[in-house]
Protein backbone atom coordinates (compact mmCIF):
# COMPACT_ATOMS: atom_id res chain seq x y z
CA UNK A 1 0.00 0.00 0.00
CA UNK A 2 1.41 3.21 -1.00
CA UNK A 3 0.67 6.81 -2.05
CA UNK A 4 -2.98 8.83 -1.43
CA UNK A 5 -6.59 8.76 -2.93
CA UNK A 6 -8.13 12.23 -3.39
CA UNK A 7 -12.18 11.98 -3.17
CA UNK A 8 -13.29 14.42 -5.66
CA UNK A 9 -16.07 16.83 -5.20
CA UNK A 10 -17.78 18.81 -8.43
CA UNK A 11 -21.21 20.70 -8.42
CA UNK A 12 -22.75 20.78 -11.84
CA UNK A 13 -19.48 19.78 -13.36
CA UNK A 14 -17.46 22.57 -11.48
CA UNK A 15 -14.77 20.69 -9.13
CA UNK A 16 -14.83 22.22 -5.12
CA UNK A 17 -12.23 24.00 -3.99
CA UNK A 18 -11.61 22.14 -1.16
CA UNK A 19 -11.14 19.04 -3.30
CA UNK A 20 -8.31 21.17 -5.19
CA UNK A 21 -6.99 21.69 -2.28
CA UNK A 22 -7.07 18.23 -0.91
CA UNK A 23 -5.55 17.14 -4.17
CA UNK A 24 -2.81 19.59 -3.29
CA UNK A 25 -1.94 19.13 0.45
CA UNK A 26 -1.71 15.03 -1.16
CA UNK A 27 1.15 16.02 -3.45
CA UNK A 28 2.91 17.99 -0.96
CA UNK A 29 3.21 15.11 1.24
CA UNK A 30 4.79 13.08 -0.81
CA UNK A 31 3.86 9.55 0.44
CA UNK A 32 3.51 7.99 -3.08
CA UNK A 33 0.87 8.31 -5.97
CA UNK A 34 -1.53 10.88 -5.87
CA UNK A 35 -4.51 9.52 -7.19
CA UNK A 36 -8.15 11.11 -7.75
CA UNK A 37 -12.03 9.53 -7.64
CA UNK A 38 -14.48 11.72 -9.07
CA UNK A 39 -18.02 10.87 -8.91
CA UNK A 40 -20.52 12.48 -11.00
CA UNK A 41 -22.72 12.88 -14.47
CA UNK A 42 -21.03 14.24 -17.06
CA UNK A 43 -18.21 14.62 -15.65
CA UNK A 44 -15.25 13.12 -17.39
CA UNK A 45 -14.17 16.02 -19.23
CA UNK A 46 -13.65 17.88 -15.96
CA UNK A 47 -11.10 15.10 -14.84
CA UNK A 48 -8.39 15.84 -16.50
CA UNK A 49 -7.74 19.54 -15.16
CA UNK A 50 -6.94 17.06 -11.66
CA UNK A 51 -3.65 16.52 -13.17
CA UNK A 52 -1.84 19.99 -12.88
CA UNK A 53 -2.60 19.98 -8.75
CA UNK A 54 -0.57 16.75 -8.83
CA UNK A 55 -2.60 13.99 -9.42
CA UNK A 56 -1.32 11.39 -11.91
CA UNK A 57 -4.40 8.76 -12.48
CA UNK A 58 -7.76 10.19 -11.71
CA UNK A 59 -10.71 7.47 -11.40
CA UNK A 60 -14.16 8.75 -13.15
CA UNK A 61 -17.64 7.25 -12.09
CA UNK A 62 -19.50 9.07 -14.79
CA UNK A 63 -23.30 7.09 -14.30
CA UNK A 64 -26.52 9.53 -14.42
CA UNK A 65 -27.44 7.82 -10.91
CA UNK A 66 -24.72 9.86 -9.57
CA UNK A 67 -25.49 13.50 -10.59
CA UNK A 68 -26.60 13.96 -7.30
CA UNK A 69 -24.97 12.66 -3.97
CA UNK A 70 -25.35 10.13 -2.38
CA UNK A 71 -23.29 8.52 0.65
CA UNK A 72 -24.16 4.67 -0.27
CA UNK A 73 -23.46 5.47 -4.36
CA UNK A 74 -20.49 7.71 -3.47
CA UNK A 75 -18.96 5.74 -1.02
CA UNK A 76 -19.23 2.74 -3.50
CA UNK A 77 -17.46 4.19 -6.05
CA UNK A 78 -14.64 5.90 -3.27
CA UNK A 79 -14.59 1.76 -2.44
CA UNK A 80 -13.68 0.43 -5.46
CA UNK A 81 -10.67 3.52 -6.46
CA UNK A 82 -9.29 2.08 -3.31
CA UNK A 83 -9.24 -1.61 -4.12
CA UNK A 84 -7.71 -0.35 -7.41
CA UNK A 85 -4.97 2.65 -6.16
CA UNK A 86 -4.14 0.41 -2.97
CA UNK A 87 -3.30 3.80 -1.17
CA UNK A 88 -2.25 4.23 2.30
CA UNK A 89 -4.45 6.84 2.91
CA UNK A 90 -7.58 8.85 1.58
CA UNK A 91 -8.15 12.31 1.67
CA UNK A 92 -11.67 14.58 1.76
CA UNK A 93 -12.22 18.16 1.34
CA UNK A 94 -13.76 18.74 4.63
CA UNK A 95 -17.31 20.02 3.08
CA UNK A 96 -20.54 19.04 3.88
CA UNK A 97 -20.29 16.43 1.28
CA UNK A 98 -16.84 15.09 2.45
CA UNK A 99 -17.11 15.45 6.13
CA UNK A 100 -20.97 13.10 5.37
CA UNK A 101 -19.00 10.60 3.02
CA UNK A 102 -15.42 10.19 4.38
CA UNK A 103 -17.08 7.95 7.68
CA UNK A 104 -19.33 6.30 5.50
CA UNK A 105 -16.48 5.06 3.12
CA UNK A 106 -14.41 4.09 5.79
CA UNK A 107 -16.75 2.31 7.49
CA UNK A 108 -17.43 0.40 4.75
CA UNK A 109 -14.05 -0.54 4.42
CA UNK A 110 -13.76 -1.28 8.39
CA UNK A 111 -11.40 1.37 9.19
CA UNK A 112 -11.60 4.38 11.05
CA UNK A 113 -11.52 8.10 10.37
CA UNK A 114 -10.17 11.74 11.70
CA UNK A 115 -12.01 14.26 10.40
CA UNK A 116 -11.21 18.25 10.15
CA UNK A 117 -7.32 18.19 9.64
CA UNK A 118 -5.75 21.85 9.81
CA UNK A 119 -2.29 20.82 9.67
CA UNK A 120 -0.84 17.17 8.31
CA UNK A 121 2.95 15.50 9.09
CA UNK A 122 4.21 12.63 7.43
CA UNK A 123 6.33 9.66 10.01
CA UNK A 124 6.85 6.37 7.50
CA UNK A 125 3.96 6.61 5.31
CA UNK A 126 1.95 7.40 8.30
CA UNK A 127 -0.15 10.52 8.66
CA UNK A 128 -0.09 12.39 11.99
CA UNK A 129 -2.71 14.73 12.08
CA UNK A 130 -3.73 17.65 13.97
CA UNK A 131 -7.47 18.95 14.54
CA UNK A 132 -9.12 20.95 16.68
CA UNK A 133 -11.28 19.25 19.41
CA UNK A 134 -13.80 21.00 21.94
CA UNK A 135 -14.72 23.17 18.91
CA UNK A 136 -11.29 24.99 18.95
CA UNK A 137 -10.68 25.30 22.70
CA UNK A 138 -8.14 22.86 22.39
CA UNK A 139 -5.89 21.23 19.61
CA UNK A 140 -5.49 17.20 19.58
CA UNK A 141 -2.61 15.12 17.71
CA UNK A 142 -3.76 12.39 16.31
CA UNK A 143 -3.69 8.87 13.91
CA UNK A 144 -5.24 5.84 12.85
CA UNK A 145 -3.12 3.56 15.08
CA UNK A 146 -1.73 2.05 12.56
CA UNK A 147 -4.96 0.71 10.29
CA UNK A 148 -5.14 1.54 7.10
CA UNK A 149 -6.01 3.06 4.60
CA UNK A 150 -6.26 6.15 6.67
CA UNK A 151 -9.56 8.16 6.18
CA UNK A 152 -8.68 12.05 6.49
CA UNK A 153 -11.06 15.27 5.93
CA UNK A 154 -9.27 18.46 5.83
CA UNK A 155 -10.70 21.79 7.15
CA UNK A 156 -11.67 24.06 3.71
CA UNK A 157 -8.79 26.95 3.39
CA UNK A 158 -6.36 26.06 5.43
CA UNK A 159 -4.65 24.07 2.92
CA UNK A 160 -3.78 25.90 -0.66
CA UNK A 161 -4.28 24.70 -3.55
CA UNK A 162 -1.42 24.98 -5.81
CA UNK A 163 -1.22 24.25 -10.02
CA UNK A 164 2.18 22.69 -10.39
CA UNK A 165 1.47 21.29 -13.86
CA UNK A 166 1.45 17.87 -14.75
CA UNK A 167 -0.87 15.81 -16.42
CA UNK A 168 -3.65 12.93 -15.09
CA UNK A 169 -4.22 9.32 -16.78
CA UNK A 170 -8.33 8.86 -17.04
CA UNK A 171 -9.71 6.09 -15.96
CA UNK A 172 -13.01 5.17 -16.45
CA UNK A 173 -14.95 3.31 -13.38
CA UNK A 174 -17.61 0.89 -14.88
CA UNK A 175 -18.98 -1.98 -14.03
CA UNK A 176 -20.62 -0.38 -10.53
CA UNK A 177 -23.22 -2.14 -8.34
CA UNK A 178 -25.34 0.64 -7.30
CA UNK A 179 -27.61 0.51 -4.82
CA UNK A 180 -28.52 3.96 -4.01
CA UNK A 181 -31.64 4.11 -1.04
CA UNK A 182 -31.07 7.48 0.38
CA UNK A 183 -31.96 9.53 -2.86
CA UNK A 184 -30.94 13.28 -3.14
CA UNK A 185 -34.14 14.47 -5.33
CA UNK A 186 -32.94 18.19 -6.05
CA UNK A 187 -30.66 20.51 -4.79
CA UNK A 188 -32.30 23.53 -4.09
CA UNK A 189 -29.91 26.84 -4.60
CA UNK A 190 -30.17 28.88 -1.10
CA UNK A 191 -27.40 30.97 -1.28
CA UNK A 192 -28.48 33.74 -3.93
CA UNK A 193 -24.94 33.48 -4.90
CA UNK A 194 -23.53 34.41 -1.38
CA UNK A 195 -20.43 32.67 0.38
CA UNK A 196 -21.10 29.88 2.95
CA UNK A 197 -19.39 31.17 5.94
CA UNK A 198 -17.44 27.28 5.93
CA UNK A 199 -16.05 28.13 2.86
CA UNK A 200 -15.25 31.68 3.16
CA UNK A 201 -11.80 32.93 2.99
CA UNK A 202 -13.08 36.38 4.45
CA UNK A 203 -16.15 36.09 7.02
CA UNK A 204 -17.59 39.18 8.41
CA UNK A 205 -19.93 38.83 11.47
CA UNK A 206 -22.84 40.56 13.43
CA UNK A 207 -23.73 40.09 16.88
CA UNK A 208 -26.42 41.21 19.38
CA UNK A 209 -24.57 45.05 18.72
CA UNK A 210 -26.12 45.45 15.85
CA UNK A 211 -29.62 45.85 17.50
CA UNK A 212 -32.05 43.97 15.04
CA UNK A 213 -32.44 42.23 12.37
CA UNK A 214 -32.86 45.03 10.07
CA UNK A 215 -29.28 45.86 10.49
CA UNK A 216 -27.52 43.08 9.39
CA UNK A 217 -27.36 44.90 5.53
CA UNK A 218 -24.51 46.85 7.45
CA UNK A 219 -22.59 43.69 8.21
CA UNK A 220 -23.87 42.70 4.25
CA UNK A 221 -21.89 46.03 2.97
CA UNK A 222 -19.12 45.11 4.69
CA UNK A 223 -18.57 41.79 3.60
CA UNK A 224 -19.33 42.18 -0.46
CA UNK A 225 -16.95 44.72 0.20
CA UNK A 226 -14.38 42.34 1.29
CA UNK A 227 -15.48 39.32 -0.95
CA UNK A 228 -16.34 37.81 1.89
CA UNK A 229 -19.27 35.78 3.37
CA UNK A 230 -21.51 36.81 6.11
CA UNK A 231 -21.31 35.39 10.21
CA UNK A 232 -23.53 35.39 13.01
CA UNK A 233 -23.04 34.74 16.76
CA UNK A 234 -25.51 32.14 18.69
CA UNK A 235 -27.54 35.47 20.29
CA UNK A 236 -29.02 36.54 16.76
CA UNK A 237 -29.36 33.47 15.46
CA UNK A 238 -31.72 32.59 18.97
CA UNK A 239 -33.56 35.55 18.54
CA UNK A 240 -34.17 34.45 14.70
CA UNK A 241 -32.49 37.70 13.12
CA UNK A 242 -30.42 35.17 10.85
CA UNK A 243 -30.71 31.70 9.74
CA UNK A 244 -28.72 28.94 11.32
CA UNK A 245 -26.46 28.41 8.48
CA UNK A 246 -24.80 31.68 9.12
CA UNK A 247 -23.81 30.89 12.85
CA UNK A 248 -20.41 30.55 13.83
CA UNK A 249 -19.36 29.08 16.76
CA UNK A 250 -19.33 25.69 19.34
CA UNK A 251 -23.10 24.99 17.97
CA UNK A 252 -23.00 26.37 14.73
CA UNK A 253 -19.74 26.54 11.83
CA UNK A 254 -16.01 26.06 13.22
CA UNK A 255 -14.02 28.35 10.65
CA UNK A 256 -10.39 29.46 10.06
CA UNK A 257 -10.66 32.42 7.39
CA UNK A 258 -7.58 34.72 6.39
CA UNK A 259 -9.83 37.37 8.14
CA UNK A 260 -12.36 37.24 10.25
CA UNK A 261 -14.18 40.44 11.15
CA UNK A 262 -16.39 40.76 14.44
CA UNK A 263 -19.05 43.21 14.94
CA UNK A 264 -21.28 44.05 17.94
CA UNK A 265 -20.16 40.50 19.38
CA UNK A 266 -18.84 40.67 22.98
CA UNK A 267 -16.90 37.20 22.26
CA UNK A 268 -18.59 34.54 24.35
CA UNK A 269 -15.96 31.15 24.91
CA UNK A 270 -18.55 29.65 22.67
CA UNK A 271 -18.05 32.03 19.77
CA UNK A 272 -14.46 32.55 20.14
CA UNK A 273 -14.14 28.14 19.76
CA UNK A 274 -15.24 28.55 16.65
CA UNK A 275 -13.02 31.07 15.32
CA UNK A 276 -9.98 31.81 17.03
CA UNK A 277 -7.58 29.85 14.48
CA UNK A 278 -8.49 32.74 12.15
CA UNK A 279 -5.29 34.04 10.38
CA UNK A 280 -6.27 37.43 11.43
CA UNK A 281 -9.01 38.57 13.84
CA UNK A 282 -10.86 42.05 13.77
CA UNK A 283 -13.32 43.24 16.60
CA UNK A 284 -15.39 46.59 16.68
CA UNK A 285 -17.09 47.06 19.29
CA UNK A 286 -18.33 49.69 22.03
CA UNK A 287 -17.34 47.81 24.74
CA UNK A 288 -13.55 48.28 25.76
CA UNK A 289 -13.35 45.03 28.24
CA UNK A 290 -15.44 42.83 25.75
CA UNK A 291 -13.84 39.32 25.57
CA UNK A 292 -13.53 39.32 21.62
CA UNK A 293 -10.61 42.31 21.92
CA UNK A 294 -8.64 39.68 23.85
CA UNK A 295 -8.38 37.38 20.37
CA UNK A 296 -8.14 40.38 18.28
CA UNK A 297 -5.12 41.33 16.23
CA UNK A 298 -6.68 45.02 15.61
CA UNK A 299 -9.77 46.31 17.28
CA UNK A 300 -11.61 49.67 16.98
CA UNK A 301 -13.41 50.50 20.18
CA UNK A 302 -16.96 52.67 18.96
CA UNK A 303 -19.86 52.34 17.52
CA UNK A 304 -20.22 49.81 14.45
CA UNK A 305 -23.14 52.13 13.11
CA UNK A 306 -20.33 54.94 12.33
CA UNK A 307 -17.52 52.49 11.85
CA UNK A 308 -18.81 50.56 9.35
CA UNK A 309 -19.87 52.74 6.39
CA UNK A 310 -16.74 54.61 5.96
CA UNK A 311 -14.78 51.30 6.48
CA UNK A 312 -16.78 50.27 3.92
CA UNK A 313 -16.02 53.57 1.64
CA UNK A 314 -12.40 53.16 1.95
CA UNK A 315 -12.53 49.18 0.87
CA UNK A 316 -14.15 50.30 -2.04
CA UNK A 317 -11.68 52.69 -3.08
CA UNK A 318 -8.71 50.63 -2.05
CA UNK A 319 -10.21 48.06 -4.09
CA UNK A 320 -11.32 50.36 -7.33
CA UNK B 1 -42.84 3.81 14.91
CA UNK B 2 -40.08 3.16 17.38
CA UNK B 3 -37.11 5.45 17.96
CA UNK B 4 -33.54 5.00 18.87
CA UNK B 5 -31.50 8.02 19.87
CA UNK B 6 -27.54 7.76 20.44
CA UNK B 7 -26.54 10.16 22.55
CA UNK B 8 -23.27 11.60 23.82
CA UNK B 9 -22.28 12.89 27.65
CA UNK B 10 -20.38 15.88 26.80
CA UNK B 11 -18.44 18.86 28.66
CA UNK B 12 -21.21 21.90 29.19
CA UNK B 13 -20.07 24.41 26.16
CA UNK B 14 -19.58 26.96 28.25
CA UNK B 15 -16.93 24.91 30.28
CA UNK B 16 -13.23 26.41 30.28
CA UNK B 17 -11.41 23.79 28.59
CA UNK B 18 -7.37 23.15 30.60
CA UNK B 19 -5.16 20.06 29.58
CA UNK B 20 -5.08 17.01 31.78
CA UNK B 21 -1.97 15.90 33.64
CA UNK B 22 -0.90 13.27 30.93
CA UNK B 23 -1.16 15.58 27.65
CA UNK B 24 -3.56 13.47 26.20
CA UNK B 25 -6.67 14.06 27.50
CA UNK B 26 -8.60 17.21 29.56
CA UNK B 27 -8.76 18.19 33.03
CA UNK B 28 -12.04 16.56 34.23
CA UNK B 29 -12.17 18.79 37.59
CA UNK B 30 -15.41 21.07 37.21
CA UNK B 31 -16.39 19.97 34.34
CA UNK B 32 -20.70 19.92 34.28
CA UNK B 33 -21.67 16.98 32.13
CA UNK B 34 -24.50 17.32 29.56
CA UNK B 35 -26.24 15.93 26.85
CA UNK B 36 -24.52 16.95 23.63
CA UNK B 37 -26.66 20.08 22.33
CA UNK B 38 -27.22 18.31 19.09
CA UNK B 39 -28.52 15.10 20.57
CA UNK B 40 -31.14 17.22 22.06
CA UNK B 41 -32.47 17.84 18.47
CA UNK B 42 -32.52 14.35 17.85
CA UNK B 43 -34.26 13.46 20.68
CA UNK B 44 -37.28 15.93 20.57
CA UNK B 45 -38.17 14.59 17.10
CA UNK B 46 -38.29 10.93 18.02
CA UNK B 47 -40.12 12.72 21.00
CA UNK B 48 -42.62 14.73 18.36
CA UNK B 49 -42.94 11.24 16.16
CA UNK B 50 -43.59 8.97 18.65
CA UNK B 51 -46.41 11.10 20.21
CA UNK B 52 -48.14 11.62 16.84
CA UNK B 53 -47.40 7.85 15.85
CA UNK B 54 -47.40 5.72 18.61
CA UNK B 55 -44.43 3.77 19.29
CA UNK B 56 -41.30 4.03 21.59
CA UNK B 57 -38.40 5.96 22.01
CA UNK B 58 -35.40 4.16 23.44
CA UNK B 59 -31.92 6.46 24.51
CA UNK B 60 -28.49 4.67 23.97
CA UNK B 61 -25.62 6.12 25.40
CA UNK B 62 -21.87 4.48 25.42
CA UNK B 63 -19.98 6.35 28.50
CA UNK B 64 -18.87 5.91 31.70
CA UNK B 65 -21.18 6.27 35.11
CA UNK B 66 -21.44 10.11 34.90
CA UNK B 67 -23.61 9.50 31.39
CA UNK B 68 -26.24 8.08 33.46
CA UNK B 69 -27.62 11.43 34.19
CA UNK B 70 -27.58 11.93 30.93
CA UNK B 71 -29.81 9.20 29.80
CA UNK B 72 -31.93 10.17 33.15
CA UNK B 73 -32.55 13.78 31.39
CA UNK B 74 -33.55 12.50 28.57
CA UNK B 75 -36.16 10.12 29.94
CA UNK B 76 -37.24 13.17 31.86
CA UNK B 77 -37.96 14.93 28.78
CA UNK B 78 -39.99 12.06 27.65
CA UNK B 79 -38.18 9.32 26.44
CA UNK B 80 -39.31 5.91 27.46
CA UNK B 81 -36.29 3.79 28.41
CA UNK B 82 -32.45 3.54 28.18
CA UNK B 83 -29.44 1.27 27.45
CA UNK B 84 -26.32 2.41 29.50
CA UNK B 85 -22.90 0.64 27.48
CA UNK B 86 -20.66 1.68 30.25
CA UNK B 87 -17.46 2.27 29.12
CA UNK B 88 -16.04 4.71 26.75
CA UNK B 89 -13.13 6.37 28.48
CA UNK B 90 -10.49 4.27 26.49
CA UNK B 91 -12.52 5.36 23.22
CA UNK B 92 -12.63 8.93 23.17
CA UNK B 93 -12.90 10.16 19.59
CA UNK B 94 -12.81 6.89 18.46
CA UNK B 95 -15.72 6.88 16.38
CA UNK B 96 -15.23 3.25 14.65
CA UNK B 97 -15.03 1.69 18.20
CA UNK B 98 -17.79 3.90 19.35
CA UNK B 99 -20.59 3.41 15.86
CA UNK B 100 -19.37 -0.46 16.68
CA UNK B 101 -20.25 -0.87 20.10
CA UNK B 102 -23.48 0.63 19.71
CA UNK B 103 -24.16 -1.12 16.47
CA UNK B 104 -24.16 -4.08 18.69
CA UNK B 105 -26.24 -2.75 21.28
CA UNK B 106 -28.70 -1.76 18.75
CA UNK B 107 -28.56 -4.81 16.10
CA UNK B 108 -31.13 -6.65 18.14
CA UNK B 109 -34.01 -4.19 18.68
CA UNK B 110 -36.65 -3.34 16.63
CA UNK B 111 -36.97 0.33 15.41
CA UNK B 112 -37.84 2.26 12.41
CA UNK B 113 -35.56 5.49 13.15
CA UNK B 114 -32.26 6.07 14.69
CA UNK B 115 -31.91 9.99 15.47
CA UNK B 116 -28.25 11.35 16.85
CA UNK B 117 -27.29 14.82 16.69
CA UNK B 118 -25.03 15.90 13.68
CA UNK B 119 -21.95 15.86 16.08
CA UNK B 120 -20.90 15.82 19.64
CA UNK B 121 -19.56 19.10 20.78
CA UNK B 122 -16.05 17.11 22.38
CA UNK B 123 -13.78 15.38 20.05
CA UNK B 124 -15.89 16.65 17.15
CA UNK B 125 -14.89 14.48 14.40
CA UNK B 126 -18.96 14.16 13.45
CA UNK B 127 -18.79 10.61 12.14
CA UNK B 128 -20.43 8.26 14.26
CA UNK B 129 -23.69 8.40 13.00
CA UNK B 130 -22.50 7.84 9.24
CA UNK B 131 -20.29 4.95 10.55
CA UNK B 132 -23.66 3.51 12.34
CA UNK B 133 -25.70 3.55 9.50
CA UNK B 134 -23.44 1.48 7.15
CA UNK B 135 -22.22 -1.12 10.04
CA UNK B 136 -25.94 -1.55 10.34
CA UNK B 137 -26.56 -1.67 6.71
CA UNK B 138 -29.14 1.05 6.96
CA UNK B 139 -29.34 4.25 4.63
CA UNK B 140 -28.56 7.98 6.45
CA UNK B 141 -29.25 11.46 6.21
CA UNK B 142 -26.82 13.90 7.78
CA UNK B 143 -27.38 17.38 9.11
CA UNK B 144 -31.44 17.01 8.99
CA UNK B 145 -33.37 20.36 8.88
CA UNK B 146 -37.04 19.50 7.89
CA UNK B 147 -38.59 16.00 7.83
CA UNK B 148 -41.55 14.66 6.58
CA UNK B 149 -42.63 11.11 7.71
CA UNK B 150 -44.39 8.96 5.33
CA UNK B 151 -45.88 5.77 4.36
CA UNK B 152 -42.11 3.70 4.85
CA UNK B 153 -40.00 6.20 3.97
CA UNK B 154 -39.28 9.75 4.47
CA UNK B 155 -38.05 13.19 3.27
CA UNK B 156 -35.59 15.26 4.37
CA UNK B 157 -33.83 18.69 3.56
CA UNK B 158 -29.92 18.95 4.71
CA UNK B 159 -28.18 22.03 4.43
CA UNK B 160 -25.12 22.04 1.88
CA UNK B 161 -22.80 25.08 0.71
CA UNK B 162 -25.13 27.52 -0.35
CA UNK B 163 -28.26 25.19 -0.72
CA UNK B 164 -30.51 22.60 0.20
CA UNK B 165 -30.57 19.22 -0.80
CA UNK B 166 -34.16 17.29 -0.45
CA UNK B 167 -33.58 13.52 0.29
CA UNK B 168 -36.03 10.93 0.12
CA UNK B 169 -34.76 7.55 2.00
CA UNK B 170 -36.66 4.32 2.82
CA UNK B 171 -37.36 3.13 6.79
CA UNK B 172 -35.66 1.97 8.48
CA UNK B 173 -32.69 5.43 8.33
CA UNK B 174 -30.46 6.82 10.93
CA UNK B 175 -30.93 10.67 10.53
CA UNK B 176 -27.80 12.83 12.13
CA UNK B 177 -30.20 16.00 13.17
CA UNK B 178 -28.65 19.53 13.07
CA UNK B 179 -30.13 22.59 14.69
CA UNK B 180 -33.43 24.61 13.35
CA UNK B 181 -35.01 20.98 13.26
CA UNK B 182 -37.29 21.53 16.14
CA UNK B 183 -37.42 23.47 19.53
CA UNK B 184 -36.23 20.90 21.88
CA UNK B 185 -38.10 20.88 25.26
CA UNK B 186 -37.50 20.49 28.83
CA UNK B 187 -38.01 18.16 31.62
CA UNK B 188 -40.85 19.56 33.68
CA UNK B 189 -40.92 18.47 37.39
CA UNK B 190 -43.23 15.21 36.55
CA UNK B 191 -41.41 14.08 33.94
CA UNK B 192 -38.32 14.12 36.14
CA UNK B 193 -39.81 12.17 39.04
CA UNK B 194 -41.52 9.77 36.55
CA UNK B 195 -37.66 9.26 34.85
CA UNK B 196 -36.45 7.62 38.27
CA UNK B 197 -38.94 4.75 37.38
CA UNK B 198 -38.11 4.29 34.00
CA UNK B 199 -35.93 1.44 33.19
CA UNK B 200 -32.03 2.02 32.31
CA UNK B 201 -30.60 -1.10 31.12
CA UNK B 202 -27.06 -1.25 31.84
CA UNK B 203 -24.63 -2.99 29.76
CA UNK B 204 -20.94 -3.86 29.70
CA UNK B 205 -18.71 -3.34 26.93
CA UNK B 206 -17.11 -6.52 27.09
CA UNK B 207 -20.53 -8.20 26.95
CA UNK B 208 -20.66 -7.00 23.65
CA UNK B 209 -17.89 -8.56 22.32
CA UNK B 210 -15.76 -5.58 22.22
CA UNK B 211 -12.46 -5.47 23.69
CA UNK B 212 -12.06 -1.59 24.56
CA UNK B 213 -8.60 -0.18 24.01
CA UNK B 214 -6.95 -3.90 22.70
CA UNK B 215 -7.86 -2.66 18.97
CA UNK B 216 -8.25 1.20 18.73
CA UNK B 217 -8.82 3.06 15.49
CA UNK B 218 -7.68 6.31 16.54
CA UNK B 219 -4.92 7.27 18.71
CA UNK B 220 -4.72 10.34 20.60
CA UNK B 221 -0.60 11.59 20.78
CA UNK B 222 -1.53 14.64 22.48
CA UNK B 223 -4.12 17.64 23.59
CA UNK B 224 -2.62 21.35 23.85
CA UNK B 225 -4.17 24.25 24.32
CA UNK B 226 -4.25 26.57 21.28
CA UNK B 227 -1.06 29.20 21.00
CA UNK B 228 -1.94 31.91 23.06
CA UNK B 229 -2.31 35.37 20.84
CA UNK B 230 -0.38 38.65 21.79
CA UNK B 231 -2.15 41.34 22.29
CA UNK B 232 -3.54 43.10 19.24
CA UNK B 233 -3.54 46.85 18.26
CA UNK B 234 -6.69 48.26 20.05
CA UNK B 235 -7.63 51.69 17.97
CA UNK B 236 -9.85 53.95 20.21
CA UNK B 237 -12.57 54.76 17.63
CA UNK B 238 -15.37 56.74 19.93
CA UNK B 239 -14.61 60.50 18.90
CA UNK B 240 -13.48 59.95 15.15
CA UNK B 241 -14.95 56.62 13.70
CA UNK B 242 -14.27 57.58 10.17
CA UNK B 243 -10.45 58.02 11.39
CA UNK B 244 -10.26 55.19 13.09
CA UNK B 245 -11.83 53.02 10.13
CA UNK B 246 -9.59 54.59 7.78
CA UNK B 247 -6.51 53.57 9.88
CA UNK B 248 -7.93 50.01 10.21
CA UNK B 249 -7.93 49.37 6.52
CA UNK B 250 -4.52 50.85 6.35
CA UNK B 251 -3.48 48.06 8.80
CA UNK B 252 -5.35 45.18 6.95
CA UNK B 253 -3.75 46.00 4.03
CA UNK B 254 0.12 47.43 4.69
CA UNK B 255 0.50 45.53 8.06
CA UNK B 256 -1.49 42.39 7.98
CA UNK B 257 -1.51 42.16 4.54
CA UNK B 258 -5.15 40.61 4.11
CA UNK B 259 -7.14 43.03 1.76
Amino acid sequence: MAGILVFVEQRKGQIRAASLQAVSEARRLGVGEVSAVLPGSGVTGAAAALGAYGASKVFVADDPNLGLYSAEGYAEVVVKACGLAQPSAVLFGGTAMGRDLAPRVAARLGVGAIADATAITVEGDALVVTRPVYSGKAVATVDTAGKRPQVVSLRPNVFAAEQVGGSAEVVALDGLALSIRAVVKELLDTGGGELDVAEADIIVSGGRGIKGPENFGLIRDLAHALGGAVGASRAVVDAGWIEHKHQVGQTGKVVSPTLYVACGISGAIQHLAGMSSSKVIVAINKDPDAPIFKVADYGIVGDLFQVIPPMVDAIKALKA
Amino acid sequence: MNCIVCIACVPDTASVIKIGPDGKGIDESGIKWIVAPYDEYALEEALKITEAKGGEVTVVTFGPDRAESALRDCLARGAHKAIHVRGGEASLGDSFTIASVLAAAIKGLAYDLILVGVKGVGTDNAQVGQMLAELLGIPHVAGVLTLELGDGGLTAGRDVEGGREKVACPLPALLTCQKGLNEPRYAALKGIMAAKKKPVDKVEVSSLGIQEGVNPFYAVRSVALPPAKSAGTLIKGEDDPAGAAAQLVKLLRDEAKVI
